[in-house]
């Protein structure tokens, strides 16, 4: 198992290599950086524009391949270059990276565990009122873009606020600044600006995962082992807990890590709406800033995270299911 | 109101039966109303007692068992009665039924990998079976377990206990099954096609294993299967159902000797048998009724060639033929004798051209000709950078010849390498070694043009009717697709299809429907009929009809002998079921572990076998006559094929041979040293490939007429 999970390493990190080195040359090639300094005023000489870039490594006349060894040499020593307007880079990252983080990893865990368990007990009472009624609302929150959910969920707070006569929940930003509430009022601060921008990426999340998760519960209840553990003298809810349910979770790991991207495309959305000040604002922000080692730096931290999901999930895949530990 | 059935009779006098079913109905859910799937069921079992429930797909033989265990899905209905000891078990509680279920009866399913849980161990899985029932500790339970592995025949059981159900091969799976069966000395034992799916050499194993179970248990058996010959073997009463109902019942030995109902006798008559390989087969006609809208009357009406006008009103009760404890359904059962009424057989011999043109063997161009054949596929490693550790050696140099007119049956257990034989064939490239020539052609130095036209010449009839065939065209397109694709007017098409289906016993208006809207045997016509389009010269069957129930089985086989014959085609027939090869083939090759190891004519190789391979396999093949295959002598192989990739030196059969083991050392060290290769035998070009080759006949058709093998020298 140690073998299988390091192979997998080795070929996740490869595909980290390569989406950074491509979102790296796109960027490179599709951003301008020398427009923001030609359009000043007074008008900079093109030297002085030209040494500046250069020293920002973000020079179009300097050779492609030579700022990108430049980049990458500085990324390996843990030290991402400067932004456009020569801030460091290092000095935005962490804070930034922890507010995405809490954001991403609090949205997946809840949103695939929540997408389990309305997928399984729609499995298991098919047909019923609350299958049908779990099958619609995943069906609206799949078919809805994050962007309109995020909407949605801050018109529904406007109301849930008003009724309540003060802000109970919030949508701007993800702390109240400068509060000083001690401890606990900063944990309850902090979680109430958290609801919001967390059920808009998870909901999407749930609705997909639970869509699959009772495709794969409906086929563990029809499956011909299930009727084995009931025929050895087990009852149809025992054999169901015991047999059923580990078998059906196994189609699940694969897909979490498929959804993990989509889910950090959702959080860009949901940052920018919520004014999170995390890596998918900054991306955003960046991009129209023609700022191009911020860019690079947030495609390398996705793709990071999406490793260590990926990752995950096949540790997950390898614990639940014995037959992938021998083969891939 | 309970009917008495009096072939209960066995039990002593005076107490209940062992185990009663009565009247047992059971319907599911359709969508106009209730669909029956048994229609009145009954049965009485005593201790030790084997009943076999016989019938072909739909005919309610497996649901009426598992509602007996309390598991089909809540939305069926169950009514009638089922007793263990007297006990009602029918409307009890899952929690109660439970505790019944497992200990007092046990079922054992079919197995295709399906039914043990793939994420526990196979330890667990049994350990658990003792616990459920037996307050004992996880250890004393696992200890238990491990025994009863040992007993089943599982090798090292202590070391496999703790495997996944992944890493053991279908045979060992149903050892399994079995071991769980009987971990809590059941008083009932129910097996649902306990062999289906499996090689005929493991299904041998499988048959003995449940014998022994039964004696060990000394457990009321329930074996439910589609063949005829698996009951002959090792049932003491019979019950053949259709469309829900049991049509017939009684002792084996009179049933397959005299069977009164229709049904019947059509059955027994359509089953290809190994030890008659010249009879005829008599298909039976349609299709079963379909159970939503059952006709009125006999619900064999339809098919049955001796119905009279009463069938067509009243259906016949299962009731007691002449002084006997047998019974049959059927208005006419009266007048059944011996599968004859009023001195005409009931299903009259079908006419077939079986003269075949009996030209030697040596004038007839060689329409397909394999020398040495080599196939090899790479253990790869790696995700990234794939990396090859080793190769698998399919095929390992075979050579075979058919000539025109001839049909050539490849057989083999599965994994034996056929398929791959097959596809590599029908690839039409050059092999990586060894040299394929159709119709005098070298493939090898084909052009394009060569090539394509060539595929005119060679079509192929898979097994799966169904998949095979695009299920949003009508079967007139489907048929005339391989027309278009060689740029045949759509005027002279239209003709082709018509004459296509005419051939394969279908009617023109066939062409305008979709296989959806067909039975299996239907599906499985077009499929020939498509491979004919062309006007091919040679035909690749693999397994065309093991997805086939064995009355719609026997129509098939009829035609390819009639088109065989009529269009002097050759066959390439690759198959697993022995007896029905037996009646399609001129000549037969063995294959084991990527070798021929016998080949020749088939009357020389199915009469004389002389390779140990061939007679085990043979002397595996159940045959449908009670008296015959019950004194049958088994030769059982022990375990699976060898690993491909860990072949043993010498002779790749001595891991498995029964004769290498009576062998003196002196003679073993030959097997081991020295690979034989095929050489003659005794008449025409029958050769195998045994250092000690010897003529066993294996059947008793071929009883008194043994010779000695060439090579019995040394
Ligand atoms: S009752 Fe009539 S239709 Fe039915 S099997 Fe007998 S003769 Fe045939
Ligand atoms: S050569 Fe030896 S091991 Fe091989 S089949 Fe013959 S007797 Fe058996």
């Amino acid at each position: 198992m140690g073998r299988f999970l390091l192979r997998r390493l080795v070929h996740h990190l490869v595909l980290v290599f390569v989406a950074v080195t491509l979102a790296y040359v796109l960027a490179s090639l599709a951003l301008d950086p020398r427009s923001r300094y030609e359009g000043r005023n007074p008008p900079a000489p093109p030297a002085v524009i030209d040494a500046q870039l250069s020293e920002y490594g973000v020079n179009d006349e300097d050779p492609l391949p030579e700022r990108y060894v430049h980049w990458m040499g500085g990324v390996l020593r843990g030290d991402f270059g400067t932004t456009v307007t020569g801030g460091s880079i290092n000095d935005e990252l962490w804070s930034r990276a922890l507010v995405s983080l809490r954001l991403l990893v609090i949205g997946s865990v809840l949103g695939a565990a929540v997408g389990v368990l309305v997928g399984v007990v729609s499995a298991v009472k098919q047909h019923s009122f609350i299958d049908r009624l779990f099958t619609a609302v995943s069906f609206f929150f799949i078919a809805t873009p994050v962007f309109f959910t995020a909407v949605l969920l801050k018109f529904g707070a406007l109301q849930v606020n008003e009724a309540a006569g003060e802000t109970v929940l919030f949508y701007t930003g993800y702390e109240t600044p400068g509060l000083e509430a001690g401890f606990w009022g900063t944990v309850t601060d902090q979680v109430a600006h958290l609801i919001l921008p967390t059920l808009s990426i998870a909901l999407g999340l749930t609705a997909l995962v639970s869509r699959y998760q009772r495709n794969a519960m409906l086929d563990v209840l029809n499956s011909d082992f299930l009727r084995t553990a009931q025929a050895k003298g087990l009852t149809r809810r025992q054999a169901l807990y015991r047999h059923g349910l580990r078998t059906a979770l196994i189609p699940m790991a694969p897909l979490l890590a498929y959804s993990f991207g989509t889910l950090v495309v959702g959080a860009t959305f949901t940052e920018k709406i919520f004014g999170w000040h995390g890596m998918g604002e900054w991306v955003v922000d960046s991009i129209t800033r023609d700022d191009i080692n911020v860019t690079a730096t947030v495609a390398l931290f996705t793709a990071v995270f999406v490793l260590f999901a990926a990752l995950l999930s096949d540790v997950l895949h390898a614990v639940l299911d014995p037959r992938v530990r021998v083969t891939a | 109101m309970i009917r008495q059935e009096p072939t209960t009779s066995r039990a002593p006098e005076g107490t209940a039966p062992l185990f009663e079913v009565r009247d047992l109905t059971v319907a599911f859910v359709g969508e106009s109303g209730p669909v029956p799937a048994v229609r009145g069921l009954s049965y009485a079992l005593s201790r030790g007692e084997v009943l076999g429930i016989v019938g072909e797909s739909g005919s309610g033989k497996s649901a009426s068992a598992l509602a007996v265990m309390g598991l089909l899905p809540s939305s069926a209905t169950v009514s009638g009665s089922v007793r263990l000891r007297g006990e009602e078990l029918l409307g009890l509680s899952d929690r109660r039924l439970a505790r019944i279920r497992g200990s007092r009866i046990a079922m054992v399913f079919q197995d295709p990998l399906s039914a043990l849980t793939p994420v526990h161990r196979i330890g667990d899985q049994v350990a658990e079976a003792v616990r459920i029932h037996q307050g004992v500790s996880a250890a004393a339970a696992h200890d238990r377990a491990v025994e009863l592995l040992d007993a089943v025949g599982i090798p090292n059981a202590a070391q496999r206990a703790r495997a996944y159900p992944h890493e053991f091969s279908g045979g060992m799976r149903q050892r399994v099954m079995i071991a769980m069966a009987i971990a809590n000395d059941p008083d009932v034992l129910i097996a649902d096609e306990p062999t289906t799916a499996l090689d005929v050499t493991v299904q041998a194993q499988v048959l003995a294993l449940l014998e022994t179970a039964r004696r060990m248990t000394g457990a009321a058996t329930v074996v439910i299967t589609h063949d005829l010959a698996v009951v002959a073997g090792i049932a003491d009463r019979i019950v053949v159902m259709y469309a829900g109902k049991a049509v017939e019942s009684g002792p084996v030995v009179p049933v397959y000797a005299d069977p009164r109902m229709p049904y019947t006798i059509g059955l027994l008559g359509s089953v290809p048998r190994l030890d008659r390989p010249g009879r005829p087969l008599t298909p039976i006609e349609g299709a079963p009724p379909d159970l939503a809208r059952l006709p009125q009357g006999c619900p064999f009406v339809s098919r049955c060639p001796v119905n009279v006008p009463v069938c067509r009103t009243i259906e016949p009760a299962l009731e007691p033929v002449a002084r006997s404890d047998r019974r049959a359904a059927c208005h006419r059962r009266g007048e059944i004798a011996f599968g004859r009424i009023g001195g005409a057989p009931v299903f009259p011999l079908p006419e077939i051209a079986s003269a075949r043109e009996e030209s030697p063997r040596d004038g007839r161009p060689a329409v397909l000709e394999v020398r040495q054949l080599v196939k090899r596929h790479p253990i790869t490693t790696g995700v990234v950078l794939r990396r090859r550790i080793g190769t698998i050696t399919a095929v390992d140099g075979i050579s075979f010849d058919i000539r025109e007119g001839e049909a050539l049956g490849l057989v083999g257990e599965s994994g034996c390498g056929k398929t791959t034989t097959v596809m590599q064939l029908l690839e039409l490239a050059a092999p990586e070694e060894g040299r394929v020539s159709m119709l005098g052609r070298d493939i090898a130095s084909l052009s394009r043009d060569g090539r394509k036209h060539l595929r005119r010449e060679v079509q192929v009839v898979f097994q799966d009717p169904f998949a095979s065939l695009d299920p949003r065209l009508p079967v007139g397109d489907i048929i005339a697709e391989p027309l278009r694709a060689f740029g045949v007017s759509l005027d002279r098409r239209h003709g082709r299809v018509r004459d296509l289906l005419d051939l394969v016993g279908l009617s023109a208006e066939h062409a305008n429907r979709y296989p959806a809207d067909l039975s299996g045997g239907q599906r499985q016509r077009i499929g020939i009929a498509r491979a004919l389009a062309l006007e091919p010269r040679l035909l690749v069957l693999d397994e065309p009809v093991s997805a086939l129930d064995v009355s719609i089985q026997a129509g098939v086989l009829n035609l390819l002998e009639h088109l065989k014959v009529h269009l002097g085609l050759a066959y390439l027939f690759v198959g697993h079921d022995l007896s029905v090869v037996r009646h399609v083939a001129d000549r037969v090759a063995v294959m084991y572990a990527g070798r021929l190891v016998e080949v020749g004519d088939a009357d020389e190789v199915f009469g004389h076998p002389t390779h140990p391979y061939t007679q085990a396999l043979l002397s595996a093949v159940p045959i449908p006559e009670p008296g015959t295959e019950r004194q049958r002598t088994r030769i059982l192989l022990d375990g699976d094929l060898p690993d491909p990739a860990d072949l043993p030196s010498g002779c790749r059969f001595r891991s498995r041979c029964p004769l290498f083991a009576r062998l003196p050392p002196e003679r073993r060290r030959r097997c081991s040293d020295v690979d034989p290769p095929l050489e003659p035998r005794s008449t025409g070009d029958h050769q195998s490939a045994c250092h000690w080759a010897r003529d066993n006949p294996i059947l008793p058709a071929g009883a008194g007429r043994s010779r000695t093998g060439r090579s019995d020298t040394d």
